[in-house]
């Protein structure tokens, strides 16, 4: 365990296995911890290859872009779940529950009378040049009042009482089917731990999901609302997801050449004719949406759609123009707008960001750029972003070039020291840091929190970076009960 | 159900049948051309004939060799009919009607095509071929038993058995319509080893040689094959019986849907034939016109299927 001590293990807390004498384990950990004991490491091992036998006959996996003949990979799945106590877990969801409701207060009011600009706790700049605000969104009103049906929150812990929220995803976060996978496959291999820790439940998420779907049928719904999910299609890299979703909501899963508009409302072609659909759990992008709306070129989308929707004829899950609320450049503004609308101090914190369209926090970063992690307003997914102290100094180099071009392009944060979770290594356990997503899901009802979410877990030994697309993989998450 | 999805299902489940086909030809083909070296190339031929590929082939090769059918009917990627193709075929239609499968029938299509992949990975040597045979006829079987008994008796699974009979039908009948020619008392020489020879790979590439021995009692003949294959009520791969279950089917779809679609006045026909006729009405009229002539209704039955049920829009 050569990290130990310098971050924070979720399993051994600070302590190190000095001169012999075995770490101890945190709380949460303590049996699996005894349970590991008495465990053959090759046994796990064993174990560990037939989950992944497991994932790629049910075929669990995602596409890579540009990737022709290992198009689908699998996501690399590590045994040793990450624990939750019910205590952590019960602040945190009380935060997350905090956020979801300031962003869609945000989002209403952005689209409506804009009281927070008037109040100049936003700059109104921000929003004016911000291509994921939608003015074609201006006075609509969703169905219920929602915006963001479905949020991943991206959590980082650094202590024992630490934790930071990276980024709120309001626009179509992925990852849920391997929260819910993870945890099939463990109870599968290992129902034995099941018995011995009292872990929450995540199966009920997709029945769920449906259910706050369905609640938020738009008002020209007649009857049982009918519920699809709008795919762009096979070879998207989360096509899977999107079929699994559908699968276990019992719904259909639709591409946007299924959907037509007929008679003011969105319909899908099916052996019998044109059925209307009433709730859409869209999969695609704002911009790929409404090809007579927004982008001209989109072939993934429905003609027509916007207009449906502004008549309530639809609802569309995440609605059109969230991405405004998740976006870096307001993510710095989040703990503002959050005492903004629920009158309270965030109780999630955020990571400290420096905005480098400010001149200030720029020379900043210029100054300290090797030990920031610097990323993209619009970017995701891992990619165009720098990692200071992991970078070459010919990466340095080049980055500096192209945040000196667009300042307004970059907001930079402190590298955090990310908490470790034990991951089994050929040597035996290791820790290797992490991140987390719960999973939101939101109607005229409530909020609901499922007790866990996705791990996802930098494989490379002293790696930051957790994305899939980048050698990350995942743990199952486990919420412990009282 | 969407038409996009009843298209999926049913088309993956003819490409399945058509790869197990193709590997029954394959298995018949080879047979032959190892117990009569002589008449080889012809056999081969036919083989390329029943599958419906021999132009293609022709287009890649300029010999016909049992190497290179071998190859080009199980892993030719190039080749939309080979084993390889097809199987890859199902699995893309399976994802895209992920939905409407079940668990099974979802890993028994995707096992099928990583164990097929990887088995077809090489070239397959002659003396390997009847054991990579073996493990294609029984990776179609788990699906179709992941099918059988796992899926709701839908519409879902009335596409799915639609797309089977119909892909069956059409395999059997071009089998038969390629060695017909066996098969007609004038042309033969009754009861010589060369007819028992031919008239034994008709019924191997249709996996009904045992069926047909056991029923007749080992008694051989020209007329009694075509009979068994065409008319049979009882054989799973007789054309009688294929469209007494696309019948079944379309009549359970109507049921569901208390509508009639119109392709069900089209299959109808087809099976009021079997009832008006029999063997030796056929063999009067001409088995050649007769299988002929029910190849393209079966091929119009399938397209119609696809319209009447918005298949493509």
């Amino acid at each position: 365990m050569s990290n130990a001590g310098k971050f924070f293990d979720e399993m051994f807390g600070h302590s190190s296995s000095q001169g012999g004498e075995k770490a101890v384990a945190r709380e949460p950990y303590a049996p699996l911890d005894v349970w590991m004991a008495d465990e053959d490491l090759d046994r796990l091992r064993k174990k560990s290859q037939e989950a992944e036998e497991f994932f790629r006959r049910t075929g669990i996996t995602f596409n890579v872009y540009g990737a022709e003949e290992a198009a689908e990979r699998l996501i690399p799945f590590d045994v040793i779940p990450r624990i939750i106590s019910s205590k952590e877990w019960s602040k945190l969801s009380k935060g997350i529950e905090q956020r979801v409701r300031a962003i869609n207060a945000f989002l209403h009011d952005l689209y409506h009378r804009q009281e927070i600009l008037k109040a100049g706790r936003v700059p109104l700049e921000l929003i004016a040049n911000n291509e994921t605000f939608l003015s074609k969104m201006i006075g609509v009103e969703p169905p219920g009042g929602v915006y963001t049906h479905i949020v991943g929150v991206d959590l980082v812990r650094t202590g024992e009482d630490e934790f930071f929220v990276l980024e709120d995803n309001a626009r179509t976060p992925s990852g849920v089917s391997y929260m819910l996978e993870n945890r099939e496959t463990m109870l599968h291999m290992f129902p034995e731990l099941f018995s011995k820790m009292p872990v929450q439940d995540v199966g009920d998420y997709t029945k769920n999901l449906h259910k706050s779907l369905a609640d938020c049928a738009p008002p020209k719904c007649e009857g049982r609302p009918v519920v699809g999910v709008l795919t762009p299609g096979m070879y998207n890299s989360a096509y899977f997801e999107h079929s699994f979703l559908a699968d276990q909501m019992g719904v259909e899963l639709v591409e946007g050449h299924d959907l037509r508009v007929i008679d003011g409302r969105v319909a899908m072609r099916t052996t019998k004719g044109y059925e209307p659909v009433d709730v859409l759990y869209r999969r695609i992008d704002d911009e790929f949406l409404d090809p007579i709306n927004f982008n001209p070129d989109s072939m993934l989308g429905v003609p027509g759609i916007m207009d449906v929707y502004r008549s309530g004829g639809i609802t569309i899950a995440n609605a059109p123009g969230t991405g405004i609320s998740d976006d870096k450049a307001i993510y710095s503004y989040m703990p503002d707008i959050i005492e903004f609308y629920t009158g309270e101090k965030a109780i999630l914190q955020n990571v400290p960001t420096w905005r480098c369209s400010e001149a200030d926090s720029l020379k900043y970063v210029l100054e300290h750029l090797d030990e920031l992690v610097v990323k993209e307003v619009h970017g995701s997914g891992g990619y165009g972003m720098l990692v200071g102290p992991a970078a070459s100094k010919k990466e340095l180099a080049d980055f500096r070039v192209k945040l000196e071009a667009r300042p307004s392009n970059y907001i930079a944060q402190p590298t955090l020291s990310l908490s470790t979770v034990p991951i089994l290594t050929k040597a035996g356990l290791a820790p290797r840091h992490v991140d987390l997503r719960p999973y939101v899901l939101v109607s005229p009802k409530g909020i609901k929190i499922t007790p866990g979410g996705l791990t996802r877990v930098a494989l490379k030994e002293g790696s930051l970076v957790v994305n899939s697309s980048q050698g990350g993989g995942t743990k199952d998450t486990w919420v412990l009960d009282d | 159900m969407l038409g996009k999805t009843a298209g999926g299902l049913y088309w993956m489940f003819r490409n399945l049948e058509r790869s197990e086909n193709n590997a029954r030809l394959l298995e018949a083909g080879f047979r032959i051309a190892l117990t009569r070296s002589k008449s080889a190339t012809k056999e081969w031929i036919s083989v390329l004939q029943a599958a419906g590929v021999l132009k293609a082939y022709n287009k890649q090769y300029d010999q016909v060799d049992a190497d290179c059918i071998i190859d080009f009917i199980l892993r030719n990627p190039a080749n939309p009919s080979s084993v390889i193709s097809l199987v890859e075929s199902a699995r893309n239609n399976a994802r895209l009607v992920r939905a409407a499968l079940t668990r099974e029938i979802w890993e028994s299509v995707n096992e099928s095509w990583m164990t097929l992949k990887k088995l077809l990975d090489k070239p397959i040597k002659g003396r390997e071929l009847p054991e990579v045979l073996a493990v294609i006829r029984q990776q179609s079987s788990l699906v179709r038993g992941a099918l059988y008994g796992t899926k709701l008796r839908n519409d879902a699974y009335d596409f799915s058995q639609l797309g089977t009979y119909l892909e069956r039908a059409d395999s059997t009948a071009r089998i038969l319509d390629v060695k017909y020619y066996v098969l007609l008392p004038s042309a033969s020489l009754v009861g010589t080893p060369v007819d028992n020879v031919q008239w034994e790979t008709i019924l191997r590439s249709v996996s009904a040689n045992r069926a047909y021995h056991w029923l007749n009692q080992g008694e051989i003949n020209p007329k009694g094959i075509a009979d068994f294959l065409i008319f049979d009520r009882r054989f799973p791969r007789s054309l009688n019986f294929c469209y007494s279950k696309v019948l079944g089917n379309l009549d359970f779809i109507s049921e569901q849907y208390g509508s009639e679609a119109p392709c069900l006045d089209t299959v109808r026909n087809i099976v009021s034939q079997f009832k008006d006729n029999n063997v030796t009405t056929v063999f009067n009229n001409g088995l050649h016109e007769f299988l002929g002539e029910f190849i393209t209704s079966n091929n119009l039955v399938g397209a119609q299927i696809e319209t009447d049920f918005r298949f493509n829009g």
